[in-house]
């Protein structure tokens, strides 16, 4: 019986094992950070491609780590949702690595403020894959505490990504993140801790089974959903986001926005899926609500930012929303309206890391972001910003992009529940996101010719890498049924 | 037969290929790009040739792809479609080889052509659309590709009136793409072939249906240019010649006007729409925007200007035709979308060649243009005198039916609409054609790029308009003909209506 398991599931703890060597390897390799991380990344998205496989021909399952099972062991579980999203992580993962290798080429390449470059690239590959691996095992995990191990993790390694640029701004805002964040696990902790005491038991399946509404588990909920949304910036928590992101290194921003932020929603939304039978109408709205005051005041945010990285970062806030904003239109239909906030999270990955990442080019061509000075920057980086363009598209919600498809879902479960309040906030959402995306897009595809670097520093790495990554956006415009199918997979 | 279900993605790939390879390009590969332009789009009129004898045949042609469960991308040529594709594909070659000789020498061609495909690609995606989602799919690129087209030049000029063009259609595109998820929530996905669907809910969601109507009408209305959603349009005329002109025959405006046929008589039917008393509104509408348009060319000096308020008005004929909702008035209104196109490319055209070999834009420097550009201006007094309704001109043949529907329907007022409307035409029309052909010149022109060899100027600049208006000539001479468009309408409204 054990036997077979560990035949059959043991696929489940390699994107987590697989990233986590690596990290090691890298940091050990003082010689070949390059070499040694891009090796990792590529073993660690082969090994979430084979789970993938995996699970689309034989179904999920669940691994005990060390044949030790719950309530005493560390035991994984991978049903479709999870799976869906290790998939993402692997997906823009590998992109952004090989961005990160030509970034760190060109910046070492451009000389300039001595050791600087190396010694950050030295420091990112294993962050990097550290996060990796802490992401995919916060995916899989199965029990409450684990998840509270595997998110530390994760915003740990994330604040030293941020800190790494090491310019006095990015400084200020890691550490504003780093306090930030551990507040969230703090209260993210005691949640768990409350959840363990009442239930005794760490699985958060058995847990959600045996849920009930009582004074503890009242508490549990507000202080693992108040650490969550700290975690993932819900306005009124977004304070500490765009500083952050738009601060920190081109392949570091990109990796927070479209993947470190999916992290604590995902838990949220695993959490929620527990909660929502037991609380009123009233809370949910109150969610939806917050989610809508992030789309447009996130919006609004970006569409007053002179920067082109605050804009893309602001973007995020606004984005941050539509994640929330699913909670009323969760309790009908045959699941829709998950499998449309989770093709949201992977169209929005893939667009944001690719804005982000394009973003990082331009500014590493042009030696600046503002918006406004950025004319003709088409001419010396066709590809970026055609890249650019694209993400855009998807971030518009409009066809042929992933993007697109989840917003339809999204109009068609609000106007089919009458949520007209929701469906006005996602169409001014919509049009915002168009202003502050065209303003954007206007200046950096216009034809006018502008001053800049005369050499091209931009590696051709990071400009395929950036449309790969947007290419992948336009692609799930039109094969929403694979991912979606998979998504009925259960553990 | 497999070969059918492939013609229509061929179609759209002979634009698609050629325009994502010409994106790659060096500035400098003009042979190969003018190559790969003009062997796109003969392609694309052979293609479209074979499709529409298949039609005339009885085959049939459908591709699917699902996006979602309930929510599929079907391309599907129907009689209607293939009106609005063969205008598409044949005035597209025209323009193309306008366009080569138009920007010569000027910066940015690769990045010009490549959008101009795109633009074709996608205006025969939104002819294809077999359901509303697929039209919206195509709807909405169409605002993408041609915004670039729109701010090719670069100026400041030019950005702004991009800038606004972006927030109608932006704009619009929200409109248009919440009615579809709405009524995709209330009656499923909409089939273009299936008229009548929402016939049952006549009773039920009177006041629903009117208002995504509304949502509908102001989606498409935004393109085709209805008041008061008309504003982008005149500014758009800083883009270069053939980006008008394709702005104003064959992708933008067409496929509004398009959108509103398929809204009206495909998705509602034109029982429900009538029993829902949508028409009324809409065709007050359109005869406004008909008669203000044309008031507002009359001011106009600017050559493109008053061009570009004329197809404000002209359009709005096709919305009439529509909405006054008897057989011979559509069939007017359809035989519209063909003649217009035809008539106003031609006067795109021309008014391209006046700027670019003389370099006058304004009506008042225009006399004695005549003279000089001899060919040039003939096309252009061929192409006026179509859309000023004379017989036996274009024109003439959509202005005879639409008001033979119109007095068929007991409508006899718009009569006056359709007199008042020719009346301004000529006024804002002929003072340009004396003034051309009697006047004297004023001394030089400002910029005469001068003759090649007997002809005004580059052969390429002077034949698509000669071509062109010998085609509204002959439409309108031979409309009784089995090849007319009329012709081709008329088998329209036979199997809808049976005449």
């Amino acid at each position: 019986m054990m036997g077979l398991q560990l035949q059959s599931d043991c696929w489940l703890i390699w994107p987590v094992i697989l990233p986590l060597s690596a990290a090691l390897v890298a940091f050990l390799a003082k010689g070949q950070p390059r070499l040694s991380g891009l090796t990792g990344a590529l073993l660690t998205a082969l090994a979430s491609g084979t789970l993938f496989l995996k699970v689309v021909n034989h179904g999920g399952g669940s691994y005990d780590l060390g044949g030790w099972q719950p309530p005493l062991g560390i035991s994984l579980r991978g049903d479709g949702p999870a799976v869906l999203m290790v998939l993402m992580t692997a997906v823009t993962g590998l992109a952004i690595s090989v961005y990160a290798g030509g970034y760190f080429q060109s910046r070492i390449a451009m000389g300039g403020k001595g050791r600087r470059h190396i010694v950050q690239e030295r420091f990112f590959w294993p962050l990097w894959l550290l996060l990796w691996g802490a992401l995919n095992g916060l995916f899989l995990s199965a029990d409450i505490f684990n998840m509270y191990v595997t998110l530390e993790l994760v915003a740990l390694s994330s604040v030293g990504l941020t800190a790494l640029s090491g310019k006095p701004a990015s400084q200020v805002a890691a550490m504003r993140y780093l306090l930030a964040s551990l507040l969230g696990s703090l209260s993210f902790l005691l949640g768990v801790a409350f959840l363990y005491k009442t239930h005794g038991s760490l699985d958060l399946a058995t847990i959600q089974a045996a849920l009930a509404l009582s004074p503890p588990v009242a508490l549990a909920m507000a202080l693992i959903s108040v650490g969550l949304m700290l975690k993932c910036a819900l306005f009124p928590f977004h304070f500490w986001l765009a500083p952050a992101h738009a601060n920190a290194l081109a392949p570091v921003s990109a990796i927070l926005s479209g993947l470190v932020i999916k992290g604590g929603w995902y838990l949220f939304f695993r959490f929620w899926q527990g909660f929502l039978p037991l609380v009123g109408d009233g809370v949910v709205v109150v969610l939806a609500g917050l989610g809508g005051a992030a789309i447009i005041w996130g919006a609004f945010q970006a569409f007053c930012q002179q920067r082109l990285k605050m804009l893309v970062a602001y973007s995020t806030v606004a984005q941050i929303g539509y994640l929330f904003i699913i909670f009323p239109l969760l309790a009908i239909g045959a699941g829709q309206g998950a499998a449309a906030v989770f093709y949201f999270a992977i169209s929005h990955s893939c667009a944001k890391a690719a804005l982000f990442l394009a973003a990082g080019s331009i500014f590493l061509q042009m030696g600046h972001d503002r918006i406004n000075n950025l004319d003709g920057v088409r001419q010396i980086l066709p590809i970026t910003t055609f890249a650019f363009a694209l993400a855009g598209l998807s971030l518009m919600g409009l066809p042929p992009t992933g993007g697109f498809i989840a917003k339809y879902m999204y109009l068609s479960l609000a106007v089919s529940q009458d949520s007209w309040w929701l469906v006005l906030v996602m169409v001014v959402g919509s049009c915002l996101t168009a202003i502050y995306i065209c303003r954007a897009v206007s200046h950096v595809l216009s034809p006018r010719m502008v001053a800049g670097r005369s050499q091209v520093v931009v590696g051709a790495s990071m400009e395929w890498s950036a449309l790969a990554l947007a290419l992948v956006a336009i692609l799930l415009g039109f094969i929403a049924p694979l991912p979606l199918g998979l998504f009925e997979v259960v553990g | 037969m497999i070969w059918q279900n492939w013609l229509l993605v061929m179609i759209l790939l002979s634009s698609l290929v050629p325009g994502l390879i010409i994106f790659s390009l060096a500035e400098s590969r003009h042979g190969l790009r003018t190559t790969l332009n003009l062997f796109g789009a003969i392609t694309k009129m052979v293609l479209v040739m074979i499709m529409i004898v298949g039609i005339h045949q009885g085959k049939s042609f459908a591709v699917h792809l699902v996006l979602l469960p309930g929510l599929e991308l079907v391309l599907r040529a129907d009689l209607l479609s293939a009106l609005f594709v063969a205008l598409s594909s044949i005035l597209w070659l025209f323009t193309t080889i306008y366009a080569i000789a138009y920007l010569e020498d000027s910066p940015n061609r690769s990045h010009f052509f490549g959008y101009f495909s795109l633009c074709v690609t996608v205006t025969i995606g939104i002819a294809l659309a077999g359901n509303l989602l697929t039209f919206l799919f195509f709807f909405e690129m169409l605002t993408l590709s041609t915004y670039p087209l729109v701010v090719h030049r670069g100026t400041t000029e030019a950005l702004a009136a991009g800038r606004v063009y972006l927030i109608y259609t932006l704009a619009g595109g929200f409109c248009l793409f919440l009615g579809v998820v709405w009524l995709h929530v209330l009656v499923g996905p909409v089939d273009f072939s299936r008229e009548g669907v929402l016939s049952p809910l006549v009773e039920s969601h009177g006041q629903t249906l009117r208002i995504i109507f509304f949502l509908l009408i102001a989606g498409v209305g935004v393109k085709a240019a209805l008041f008061p959603l008309h504003g982008w349009l005149p500014r758009a005329m800083v883009a270069p010649a053939p980006v008008s002109a394709l702005l104003h025959a064959v992708a933008v405006v067409k496929a509004g006007a398009f959108g509103i046929i398929r809204v009206v008589l495909d998705v509602y039917g034109l029982q429900t729409a009538k029993g829902l008393g949508l028409l009324m509104p809409l065709m007050l509408l359109a005869s406004v925007t008909i008669v203000y348009g044309a008031i507002y060319a009359l001011k106009q000096d600017n050559l493109k200007h008053r061009l570009a308020f004329s197809t404000v008005s002209q359009v709005s004929y096709i919305a009439l035709g529509i909405s006054i909702g008897h057989p011979l008035a559509i069939m007017g209104g359809m035989a519209h979308l063909v003649h217009q196109g035809l008539m106003k490319i031609t006067l795109f055209f021309c008014a391209g060649n006046i700027a670019e070999i003389l370099g006058v834009h304004h009506i008042s420097r225009m006399n004695g243009v005549g003279r000089r550009l001899p060919l040039t201006m003939a096309a252009f007094t061929l192409a006026a005198m179509g859309m000023i309704g004379l017989p036996p001109m274009a024109g003439f043949v959509s202005k005879w039916y639409l008001g033979l529907g119109a007095i068929a329907q007991g409508q006899g007022w718009l009569i006056g609409v359709l007199v008042l409307s020719s009346l301004l035409n000529a006024a804002y029309f002929l003072p340009i054609l004396y003034g051309a052909w009697f006047k004297e010149p004023e001394g030089e022109w400002p910029a005469d790029s001068g003759t090649v060899g007997p002809v005004e100027s580059h052969w390429m600049l002077i034949v698509p308009p000669v071509v062109t208006a010998l085609i509204v000539l002959l439409v309108g001479l031979l409309a009784n003909s089995g090849l007319s468009p009329l012709a081709w309408v008329r088998l329209i409204i036979n199997a809808r209506y049976g005449l």
